[in-house]
């Protein structure tokens, strides 16, 4: 799991193609079955990846020149359905350190963050350009910074775009996010004294 | 200044802006269950944080859950784990755990408002994307992660940014079969799954105004599914009627008549909750819901519908070809090809979308009097015990034993087939679902056909997709 300032990853690149990836094709909803989260890492895509083995086909994850890839490229509305934060912790347990898609579902974006995986959008010419590089060279490296909000893979260079907040809790360390949030006690406390639900109306 | 229902409950519950610009939410109601909360209570163990507040957390055992009633241990190992360590957890927390002993256990989205518990005006999260079905009362419920279940917890508050506004207005008649459901799915279509990314919909006109809460319910549960992390109906009449004398709602006390004085306070304050007409929109969108007709997915993904009466989509004639060309091969229907007729091996009723009593009612009006078809395993869900216990009531249960469906006990089921409940290789389920995913119902092969209650009825007696608008019932 990261250390607490996030502001650049770089490694090598693992390319899914397709838009509206869902959760449960991420992590399939029998391996929630479970009081903690270890081992996941070991069944991610596991539906997808055994299908395409089935017809002889290989799933990017199951490629041997992708292992140990930290960038993830991928398509629009990455991350769809389910809140299961089981899907950003099997992507995170498998060694993604950083996600780039032409765009996020917002729940799966939020559940990431959270444990320290950022999630960045690029428009989709520029996706495709670097789909492609990455595509053709398995030992080529990505570039994800948050500092300067560019992505960058064998040459090809674009704009990536974060909610301001996601980059702001990630380069400081604050994604991490149960510590702050308890030392509101106070104004959490005044909270519920205002909230005519709690107070008989 | 006019302001709408979102604007109104956020502003409530912000406690304060956090350095890096998002809201300190307060949640009013945090509901808990067995497969989102594990790990987060462990990582207040590992912190010694205690639950901050016990008393506006409640929990039901419901993904996991057996749908045939056996004695504890159960057979399957790792639900019993499961359970347990709920239960502990609860136990450990003062936490009020909805369990089968206490007659009150069923799917969380399904027991928050039977229970009187979901309240227009609150903030409601639960580890659970469906969570958006309780902004059917007017209130902003919305899914979360397993770290902000820890945070709730801890905190009873998360880490937000606010949410757009879409308005949704409904106007019309929907016409006879065509349900709450039909019209989600077809907004749902209309939209996109990822249409509403960003945004909270509010769900208006007088079609919804006219809507029982179980119908409102259906809709804001599919929210999500339009990329919509949370959906709301502004409380009204309605609303107040379907609270009023439940366990939790204001004024109720056990054994006692209902304290109205104290009610009728509610209901004024709930009054003042709903959007000001003047209130300002980020987008409007108007749907018209006399042209609806029965709805059904084809696909991969809840966008992917047509009409009963339709045909499916050519990939050259489609926005997102790569998309239907997928999805067309996976399911293995033919582009252009009708819907009506596809033959079903699987009959599902049930989930937080459509397993309340008013769908098991409509259900049974189809099924009463005919037989599951032969190649058909068909089986009802209901979304809790006391739905299940009211429809006995009515003798439902026996509508459907007759016909041959299976009647089970409540839980989450085939929706995600997290218990035994699973599709076998390539059937293909009609389903009162939410999701129709590769892999969805249990069967990385299976194929799910989503749909309202009434028309998985009337499939699985025709053994096929059918047209529920000619289907002959009695009045």
């Amino acid at each position: 799991m990261p250390s607490s300032h996030i502001d650049h990853i770089h490694g090598r690149v693992v390319v899914l193609r397709g838009d509206d990836m869902d959760t449960d094709r991420i992590i399939p909803a029998r391996f929630l079955r479970a009081v903690t989260f270890a081992g996941l890492e070991a069944h991610v895509f596991e539906d997808d990846r055994r299908a395409l083995a089935a017809r002889g086909e290989r799933h990017p994850f199951d490629d041997p020149a992708r292992r140990g890839a930290r960038v993830l490229f991928a398509g629009a509305n990455f991350g769809c359905g389910s809140s299961r934060e089981h899907a950003p912790q099997a992507l995170a347990r498998w060694g993604i350190a950083a996600i780039v898609a032409a765009s996020f579902a917002e729940i799966f974006q939020g559940n990431a963050l959270m444990i320290g995986l950022p999630c960045v959008s690029v428009a989709p010419a520029d996706l495709a350009r670097l789909m492609s590089r990455a595509d053709a060279d398995a030992s080529l490296e990505g570039l994800v910074d948050l500092a300067t909000s560019r992505v960058a893979c064998g040459g090809v260079v674009a704009a990536a775009e974060m909610p301001d907040a996601a980059r702001v809790a990630l380069t400081t360390g604050a994604w991490d996010s149960t510590g702050a949030l308890l030392e509101a006690s106070d104004a959490i406390a005044r909270t519920t004294a205002r909230l005519p639900y709690l107070n008989g109306f | 200044m006019s302001r709408t229902l979102f604007e109104k409950v956020w502003d409530l519950h912000a406690v304060r802006r956090l350095p890096n610009g998002q809201t300190q939410l307060y949640v009013g109601l945090h509901l808990v269950h067995e497969v989102t909360s594990p790990q987060a209570f462990e990582a207040l163990h590992q912190r010694g944080w205690p639950v901050r507040a016990p008393g506006r957390t409640f929990a039901t055992l419901d993904h996991i859950m057996p749908t045939r009633l056996e004695p504890r241990p159960f057979g399957d190992a790792m639900a019993e784990t499961m359970a347990t360590t709920l239960e502990r957890n609860c136990r450990e927390h003062g936490i009020t755990l909805f369990d089968r002993a206490s007659g009150a256990q069923g799917i969380v989205h399904v027991i928050g408002p039977e229970l009187g518990l979901t309240q227009p005006g609150m903030t409601i999260a639960c580890g659970d994307s469906h969570t958006s079905t309780h902004g059917a009362f007017g209130a902003l419920a919305f899914g979360i992660g397993t770290s902000q279940v820890r945070d709730v917890l801890a905190s009873q508050t998360l880490a937000m940014s606010p949410l757009k506004v879409r308005r949704i207005e409904v106007t019309g008649t929907l016409a006879r079969g065509v349900y709450a459901k039909d019209l989600i799915l077809a907004v749902i279509g209309r939209l996109g799954v990822h249409g509403g990314v960003g945004y909270a919909y509010e769900y208006a006109g007088d079609t919804i105004a006219r809507l029982s809460m179980d119908e409102r319910m259906t809709i804001c549960n599919m929210s999500i599914e339009g990329g919509a992390r949370m959906g709301y109906v502004n409380p009204d009449a309605t609303t107040f009627d379907y609270l009023r004398g439940r366990r939790f709602a204001p004024g109720s006390a056990p054994g006692d008549a209902i304290d109205a004085a104290a009610f009728e306070r509610a209901c004024r304050w709930w009054r003042d909750v709903a959007s000001d007409p003047e209130a300002p929109y980020d987008d409007e969108v108007r749907i018209a819901a006399d042209a609806i007709a029965p709805m059904v997915t084809w696909g991969i993904n809840p966008g992917q519908s047509v009409a009963v009466d339709d045909r499916l989509p050519r990939p050259a004639a489609a926005p997102d070809a790569g998309g239907v060309a997928e999805a067309l091969e996976f399911m293995g229907f033919d582009a252009g090809q009708a819907i009506a007729g596809t033959p079903i091996d699987v009959a599902f009723i049930g989930s937080c979308t459509n397993a309340r009593v008013s769908d098991l009612r409509e259900a049974a009006r189809i099924v009463a009097g005919h037989r599951v078809a032969g190649r058909v395993r068909a089986l009802v869900v209901p979304g809790s015990q006391a739905v299940a216990a009211a429809a006995a009531r009515e003798g439902l249960d026996d509508v459907f034993r007759t016909a041959g469906f299976d009647w089970r006990e409540a839980g989450c089921s085939m929706c995600l087939a997290m218990n035994q409940d699973r599709l076998e290789g390539r059937e293909v389920c009609a389903s009162t679902s939410n999701r129709n995913f590769k892999g969805r119902q249990g069967s990385p092969t299976g194929r799910t056909l989503l749909m309202s209650p009434a028309m998985v009825a009337a499939a699985a007696i025709a053994g096929e997709i059918v047209d529920v608008r000619t289907w002959p019932t009695t009045p």
